[in-house]
């Protein structure tokens, strides 16, 4: 294999990032904008191993063809997480069976305290296509990099009753693991049901 | 600080080759000097490119993409206090000498070809170096473009390589004059000028950033802050740290080319014939 040499490389990335703008642009200008915040072209596909909660291991092509929504926490989160899987769970349930093909997954950041058996009785509070993952440290800080999302621990770890500061953002990407939308923790049910319409629909039409 | 702060968050070639290369040029080329600088602007070369190396390639990178202040810190070495250390060294003629054979005739053909001459005596006219440092800055710090730079990793190794090289560029115009203005005393004055003038917008920003009672900067939130701060106080350190060290580079730099002005007056004062020095005491 031969290996481009700098200036190739440099202008490749010169032609990366002008394409990036000139997609970014094209995404203002189309004529039904997203109401929440699109990240179309600017975040690398879905992927990712891990470990579900029902103890098997799991890659993104296992959803395929499923709009997947990505979001880091753990499950003795008294804020952000019970807000936003209580939220999204609205959302879901509203839609009903149009929302079949939607999958909300809930990494927990914290394997520490959070097995597949707790993650399970965890989301069974939500709505069905909440899904707990979570997985070795190796692989959670490969999958936040990805994402550019931070987590870490606060006093007590591991042993105490310790706090974990983790990302408020929702990852949406489209039945091809393209990476889509960013929800965030103040945006509306009444625009992220909009737009999660729009994919599912989109999902549905080319599967 | 254990070993793993020194490993590279993000792995970049280019960092480590750039700035390990650099020093081990400068280092040949002070091995092979026939008169060596003093240790004072060796000091300030070496420095310069660690502190650069540092804020890209280590486990800084990674508190900086998600602190905002850490952020301003990151961006103050790089686009401020790095590459005023390195243009202050004056490292041309060691970088030069210990340049290795092979490479130093393809650079010099690069360096000398026409079209590079040309972009770079624009760049380097003081107003238009003065116009890219701060438009950079205000670029950067728009909270929407801010947003996608924290969220792309393309856009943000553009932002971070932006702020050195033009940071590079202006310092070394400032401490070192532009092409085609080595024969002209007015350099002097304008370096000063656009000192003083770089520092007005950046306060404006700076107080700006620090001051504003609402979030600017969402995406901290948004990915995730690494120490427990309030988002408002990550905010105002951000904002001090554009606003009050960033306008006091400028007064190092003041302070430098005054040094410099002073040094070539005096210069041409002793050059001068006895006559004429005695003519121009008198009157």
């Amino acid at each position: 294999m031969s290996c481009p040499s700098l200036p190739e490389r440099l202008t490749a990335r010169a032609l990366l990032v002008a394409l990036l703008l000139t997609a970014a642009l094209a995404g203002c200008q189309q004529n039904q904008p997203w109401r929440t915040r699109s990240i179309a072209h600017i975040m690398p596909d879905l992927a990712f191993t891990l470990t579900d909660q029902n103890g098997r291991t799991v890659h993104a092509n296992d959803y395929t063809g499923k709009v997947v929504m990505l979001f880091f926490g753990f499950s003795h989160c008294h804020q952000t997480c019970p807000a936003t899987l209580g939220k999204l769970t609205a959302v879901l349930d509203k839609m009903g069976k149009r929302a079949d093909l939607a999958r909300l997954l809930f990494v927990s950041v914290d394997p520490n305290r959070d097995t597949p058996a707790r993650l399970a009785s965890y989301t069974s509070a939500f709505a069905p296509q909440v899904i707990g993952l979570t997985g070795t440290q190796d692989e959670l800080q490969t999958l936040t990099k990805r994402y550019r999302v931070a987590f870490s621990y606060g006093k007590g770890y591991p042993h105490g009753n310790y706090k974990v500061y983790h990302s408020g953002a929702v990852f949406v990407f489209d039945g091809k693991g393209k990476v889509r939308l960013l929800f965030t923790q103040t945006d509306k049910i009444s625009d992220i049901s909009a737009d999660l319409s729009r994919l599912l629909a989109q999902a549905a039409s080319s599967s | 600080m254990s070993a793993d702060f020194f490993l590279p968050y993000e792995f970049s070639p280019a960092v480590l080759v750039l700035c390990l290369g650099g020093l081990a040029v400068y280092l040949r080329g002070l091995y092979l000097a026939p008169v060596r600088p003093g240790y004072g602007r060796i000091i300030a070369f070496v420095t310069g490119v660690l502190l650069i190396y540092v804020v890209m390639q280590t486990r800084y990178d990674y508190w900086s993409q998600h602190m905002f202040f850490v952020h301003r810190l990151q961006h103050l070495v790089l686009h401020h206090l790095g590459p005023f250390l390195i243009a202050l060294s004056g490292p041309g003629a060691l970088l030069g000498l210990g340049m290795p054979g092979p490479l130093r005739r393809p650079l010099a053909a690069f360096w000398h070809r026409p079209l590079t001459q040309r972009c770079y005596r624009i760049v380097q006219q003081p107003v238009i170096a003065g116009l890219l440092f701060v438009g950079l800055i205000y670029f950067w710090l728009m909270p929407n473009i801010h947003f996608y730079a924290m969220l792309s990793r393309p856009l943000y190794a553009l932002m971070n390589w932006s702020m050195a090289v033009d940071g590079l560029l202006f310092w070394w115009m400032i401490l070192h004059g532009w092409p085609g203005a080595q024969h002209s005393s007015r350099p002097y004055g304008w370096r000063i000028l656009v000192l003083f003038l770089i520092t007005l917008p950046q306060i404006a920003i700076g107080a700006y950033i620090a001051l504003c009672n609402e979030s600017l900067y969402s995406i901290y939130a948004v990915c995730g802050r690494i120490w427990p701060i309030p988002a408002a106080v990550d905010q105002q350190l951000g904002g001090l740290i554009t606003w009050i060290p960033s306008a006091m580079m400028s007064l190092f730099g003041m302070l430098v080319v005054l040094h410099q002005l002073l040094h070539a007056e005096k210069r041409t004062h002793d050059d001068l014939p006895a006559s004429s020095h005695v003519l121009s005491v008198s009157s």
